[in-house]
């Protein structure tokens, strides 16, 4: 809800002159009855026709201008709307971009791609009829209660005596009804994940039949939340005509009384016929307000996820030279007794929370010097991929230091630090775009720069066959390319910029040796700049490297050129021996 | 990177809005008699609410009766008895319009459930195709935000139309009997609000479509971005995708500004209109009256119905713009199921049961886009039992072969033979369940561990899931960890590596008994040493059944009954391992370069 004013509020003059144009609206349309009354009850009966004309010709005026004062307002009302669920939207889009992994993973994504659509809409609505409810209802209840405690205030008392406990059912019922919303969202968060995975994984589901399965588990978790979605809702639905039932009481109230009153002489009857009016008024004005807390507790709910990946906490800051580590020696990259381990702290609350984890990486040591190459050699879920995680920061490691020429990467703008790389991830993507904008992807680099990096990833020639060249829309994921086609797209992109650091994060899994080994001649003979970190499975891929690391569950069992391991570590000796073996 | 131009390109057809409207109302026909009973109810309720300001007048008739008599006078056993009467007519309207309040918020609900449930039934039976097409997150908008829209609608608008237009009917009635004369002078109200209505939905309509559509771009956007925003991150682009989603996200906040805007001012003008009638009526009255053609008691009679004539359409007129809303999100929805979806199985197709595997492609032709052939004239034959390669450099068609074989596409010409018989003349599911694959692109589902690889086959035991993760040599790392088998893993979670997800599926296809298998790249990014150690198990998975291996490690398609090499779309040699070799082709230059 803060966050609901908070965005408002930075339009605070604009929803302000929207409130008070609502308000003369609001006044003008309350007039427009008594202005008929007046014609019916007294100029009608006098029986001339000019004041009748002239009073119905004023009736007519002040519709219109009720007219303008109201869409005025209503079209401010939706302006100022817009611009607040621009700015819900946009900046919950810039800081999703830029949460970190471990936010990331403990939001997790399904969870805001919901925040992103059902929930931003929620907030919309709310900022919208904040402003246009806020003021009639208000009216109402406050004008009615002051003309009836005028009128007769012992009479009024009845109405004031309730009012308190109305006003504690709407608080109280509203206050429920958040948790309650914030339940159904967070159901709707599971329905969108079980459509994401089968949209995803469609090929699978279909290969393994398992469309029964999925449409019964799909129904599971719909039924779900449509079972919280009709708690939330009857929840919600008591308030409006339990209200309603203590103010009509309360009317039966004032003719009993009205009329002991009357009857000992102490008013007149007019005023009980009065009082009923008034009290409906009042009655409206509170189901109004009642409208306004249920309507608002939705939104509530809404905001306060929307808000909750906002306000998260940069969890990566940018440390001074003071607080950061100092590296004990020279050394463009140099990792120094790093240990690591995923999701301690994490605000993950799924199965893994509590547990002692296993540490994904222990004491980790090396150093690259500039120009140099590192290539990183282990099982499957080793932790190769985690070096680089740590590397670039998408994690902060748990000991040790991470330096990148000279300087703790935590020291670095996060930006300032990445744009030295250029990465090819293990699971990278390609966007619906065309071949170009996936290599270039944003930065100034100049054609030349694209072509020749096109030609060292080996996709020049694929690319020449395709009708539209790197015009050629790539369809979503990269659907329309085959996997060793988009592995050298991501190797493109990342050449294109001539990287200080080359990353390559087993970037050639999908591609046939020969185009492996051409790529990698490539690089090495064009790109003599760059530092460069490779993952491969293959010895043969990394043994021209200037160091090898090779890990073994987290922890490092050998580290050095080809020919020291060779001599000195036995798993590399086997692999090597395993890989070339497969000559004979 | 994409911008705010036109995404997806889903030509959208003309809106036809009787025909939308005819399908929510399909869909509330489920529920017909809780919704006829609702509408008794909402009108017993009206009826109660009338009652209850009547009665307060009777019991101010006796108060003012007794009045006149001086004090002391008034019957105040009468007063508490119409009291007590109002009471019960208050209280019992109240807990009617509960009733129907509650029960419309379950029957739009159940509305929404059927609704989701359809869209996802759909997605069930759409090509795949469409989803190389289509943004995942455009898809789930509908769901979403779409079918939410709907439902607030059906919830709140339809109950209080009905009973609206009974009390407007009523009253209008009324009004005739009071006076003809006096429903001349307003009659006017009714063209006009008609025309501007009609004239407002031709203008506001296509607004709220697009604001659905924008929507809807707006997630597909979002949606795609937030699965790549690691390598987003990497290449410190985070601020140009912020600022093209700005694009994107004003046009999504103009959409609703436009039909929004557009739509708030048809309660104020409708309201405008009725005043316009009831200061008619005040002008006309008086007129009538000095004409002696109408009493001053019907002019008040008259002007009490006719508030009660123009109460309920001022309240629909607010809630207009929330069904054009409602229909336009509707459309989205329906235009989704009315999608294309996979081909139906002919007439008496064929169940293919204890499927013998045998398979043989003859002279196929395809291309996914017209003017691109990705294949040219392949065949291949697969003896029961046979392990056929296909091998060749990326991009060659590799895949292709293997989303024929599946159905996942359709050959454009040439044939596809299992067991003797055309696999277009079995049913598709049969068809696709006789085969089981582990494909390039690994998938696991948010689920334990133990789910995921249990995936293929129900009911499997845990000593056939442990068996399966050791085959696979996956148990030593699933055992390490803290809630070893139950541990919940995700597809965007960075807690499993893709070579362990590789090494989950082929344990999920262990478990899943069929005649065929297809490997495309099963063990890319598993290490060698591990992949030498689950070859044993793939082997054992391989045995008695006919399969399809893509390798680009040529190593683990040596062993292969027979090796395709396709290049560009067609098959260029054919043979075994041995006659390759000494064919000293092309695959015998792709073998050497393993090893330069």
């Amino acid at each position: 809800m803060k966050l609901i004013f908070r965005y408002l509020g930075r339009y605070k003059h604009l929803v302000l002159i929207t409130m008070i144009m609502k308000l003369a609206g609001t006044v003008v349309e309350l007039l427009l009855p008594t202005i008929f009354e007046h014609i019916i009850d007294h100029v009608v009966p006098e029986g001339k026709l000019v004041p009748v004309l002239l009073w119905g010709l004023g009736m007519f005026l002040t519709a219109i201008l009720c007219r303008e004062l109201n869409v005025r307002a209503n079209r401010r009302a939706i302006d100022n709307a817009h611009k607040v669920s621009y700015d819900v939207r946009q900046d919950l889009f810039k800081k999703t971009v830029n949460l970190s992994g471990a936010q990331f993973d403990a939001f997790g994504l399904p969870s805001i791609i919901s925040r992103m659509t059902s929930d931003s809409y929620n907030v919309q609505s709310a900022a919208q009829q904040l402003q246009l409810m806020c003021i009639r209802a208000p009216m109402m209840l406050i004008g009615g209660i002051i003309v009836s405690l005028l009128m007769d205030a012992r009479l009024a008392l009845i109405m004031v005596i309730m009012l308190p406990l109305l006003i504690a059912i709407i608080l109280g019922v509203s206050a429920r009804g958040l948790p309650l919303y914030a339940k159904v969202q967070k159901k709707l968060d599971v329905v969108v994940r079980v459509m994401r995975e089968n949209i995803t994984g469609i090929r699978v589901v279909k290969a393994l039949s398992k469309s029964d399965y999925e449409t019964r588990r799909f129904a599971g978790v719909n039924e779900d939340m449509t079972k919280s979605d009709i708690t939330a809702t009857t929840v919600m639905a008591i308030p409006g005509p339990f209200m309603q039932m203590c103010l009509n009481t309360g009317l039966a109230l004032v003719v009993v009384i009205g009329a002991g009153r009357v009857n000992r002489g102490e008013m007149d009857p007019g005023v009980i016929l009065a009082f009923l009016t008034y009290f409906n008024m009042v009655t409206m004005g509170v189901m109004g307000l009642s409208r306004i807390f249920m309507t608002m507790s939705r939104a509530s709910a809404s905001a306060n996820r929307i808000a909750a990946v906002i306000d998260a906490d940069t969890d990566l800051h940018v440390l001074t030279e003071e607080e950061a580590k100092k590296p004990s020696g020279e050394g463009f990259i140099r990792f120094e007794n790093v240990d690591f381990s995923y999701g301690e702290d994490s605000a993950d609350t799924s199965g893994f929370a509590g547990e002692a984890r296993e540490k994904a990486l222990s004491n980790i040591s090396f150093t690259v010097k500039k120009g140099e190459s590192l290539g990183i050699i282990g099982p499957t879920g080793c932790g190769k991929t985690t070096i680089i995680n740590l590397l670039m920061r998408f994690y902060d490691a748990t000991e040790g230091g991470v330096f990148v020429d000279g300087r703790d990467v935590r020291t670095y703008e996060k930006d300032e630090l990445r744009r030295r790389f250029g990465t090819v991830f293990q699971n990278d993507v390609v966007f619906q775009d065309t071949l170009r904008e996936n290599i270039s992807f944003g930065r100034e680099v100049t054609e030349e720069d694209i072509l020749s990096a096109v030609r060292d990833a080996q996709a020049a020639e694929f690319i020449a066959g395709l009708p539209d060249g790197l015009e050629h829309e790539a369809a979503i994921k990269g659907a329309n390319l085959s996997g060793g086609q988009k592995q050298r797209i991501f190797v493109s992109r990342a050449l294109a910029a001539k990287p200080e650091i080359l990353v390559l994060d087993d970037s050639s899994s999908a591609l046939d040796y020969k185009t492996d080994a051409s790529m990698r001649r490539a690089i090495a003979e064009n790109h003599t700049d760059s530092t460069i970190i490779m993952i491969a499975q293959r010895v043969s891929s990394v043994m021209n490297m200037t160091k090898i690391l090779v890990l073994d569950n987290g922890k490092c069992i050998g580290y050095g050129t080809h020919e020291e391991l060779m001599r000195t570590c036995k798993p590399y000796q086997d692999t090597f021996k395993v890989q070339m073996g497969e000559i004979e | 990177m994409p911008g705010a131009g036109d995404r997806g390109g889903v030509k959208r057809k003309p809106k036809n809005a009787k025909r939308t409207l005819l399908r929510i109302i399909k869909y509330m026909a489920v529920y017909k008699w809780v919704v006829v009973g609702l509408v008794i109810v909402a009108f017993l309720s009206n009826i109660g609410n009338l009652l209850g300001p009547q009665l307060a007048g009777e019991a101010i008739g006796v108060v003012e009766e007794g009045f006149k008599q001086g004090v002391g006078k008034i019957d105040l056993d009468r007063v508490t008895h119409y009291a007590i009467l109002m009471l019960v007519f208050y209280v019992g309207s109240t807990l009617l319009s509960f009733l129907v309040g509650i029960g419309m918020a379950r029957v739009g609900r159940r509305i929404a459930n059927h609704m989701r449930r359809d869209v996802f039934h759909k997605l069930m039976v759409m090509p795949v195709s469409y989803f190389d097409r289509n943004q995942a997150g455009d898809i789930i908008s509908r769901v979403s935000y779409d079918v939410d829209v709907v439902t607030m609608s059906l919830s709140s608008d339809v109950v209080q139309i009905i009973t609206s237009f009974v009390t407007v009917v009523g009253s209008f009635i009324m009004m005739i009997i009071v006076s003809p004369p006096m429903v001349l002078c307003m009659i006017f109200i009714i063209p006009v609000s008609i025309w501007y209505t009609r004239m407002m939905s031709k203008k506001t309509r296509p607004l709220y479509s697009k604001r659905s559509a924008a929507y809807g771009t707006m997630n597909g956007f979002a949606e795609e971005m937030f699965s790549g925003q690691k390598t987003i991150l990497a290449y410190a682009n985070e601020d140009r995708v912020t600022e093209n989603f700005s694009a994107i996200n004003s046009a999504a906040a103009e959409a609703y500004k436009n039909s929004d805007g557009l739509g708030v001012t048809m309660g104020p003008t409708i309201g405008m209109i009725n005043n316009f009638g009831l200061s008619a009526i005040g002008m006309g009255g008086a007129v009538l009256y000095l004409l002696k053609i109408v009493g001053l008691e019907q002019i008040s009679k008259f002007v009490l119905y006719s508030r009660k004539f123009s109460g309920p359409i001022n309240e629909i007129s607010n809630i207009i713009n929330e069904i054009y809303s409602a229909l336009a999100a509707a459309e989205r929805v329906f235009e989704f199921l009315d999608e294309p979806e996979e081909p139906e199985d002919v007439p008496d197709a064929a169940t293919l049961t204890d499927c013998r595997g045998e398979v043989s492609v003859q002279n196929v032709d395809f291309s996914y886009v017209p003017e691109k052939p990705i294949l040219k004239n392949v065949s291949l034959e697969a003896k029961p039992g046979q392990t056929i390669a296909i091998v060749g450099p990326t991009g060659a068609g590799k895949t292709t072969i293997i989303n024929l074989l599946m159905r996942f596409y359709d050959v454009n010409s040439g044939s596809i033979y299992v067991d003797g018989l055309e696999h277009r003349e079995y049913t598709l599911a049969s068809l696709r369940r006789s085969y089981a694959m582990v494909l390039q692109d690994t998938w696991v589902f948010n689920g334990t561990i133990f789910d995921n690889i249990a995936y293929g086959k129900e009911n499997a035991t845990e000593e056939e899931v442990v068996a399966a993760a050791k085959a696979a040599m996956i148990h030593g790392y699933i055992m390490r960890l803290p809630q070893g088998y139950k541990t919940v893993i995700s597809e965007d979670g960075g807690n499993i590596s893709k070579g362990q997800k590789q090494l989950l599926t082929i344990a999920r296809a262990m478990l899943y008994n069929t005649s065929m298998l297809i490997l495309d790249e099963a063990t890319s990014n598993v290490d060698t040493t591990t992949e030498r150690q689950v070859q044993a198990a793939i082997r054992g998975l391989m045995r008695g059944k006919t399969s399809f291996v893509i390798a680009h490690r040529l190593s683990t398609v040596q062993n292969a009954d027979r090796i395709l090499v396709v290049d560009h779309g067609e098959v260029i040699e054919q043979g075994t391992h041995a006659e390759l070799m000494d064919q000293k082709g092309f695959y015998y230059k792709l073998y050497a370069s393993q090893y330069e």
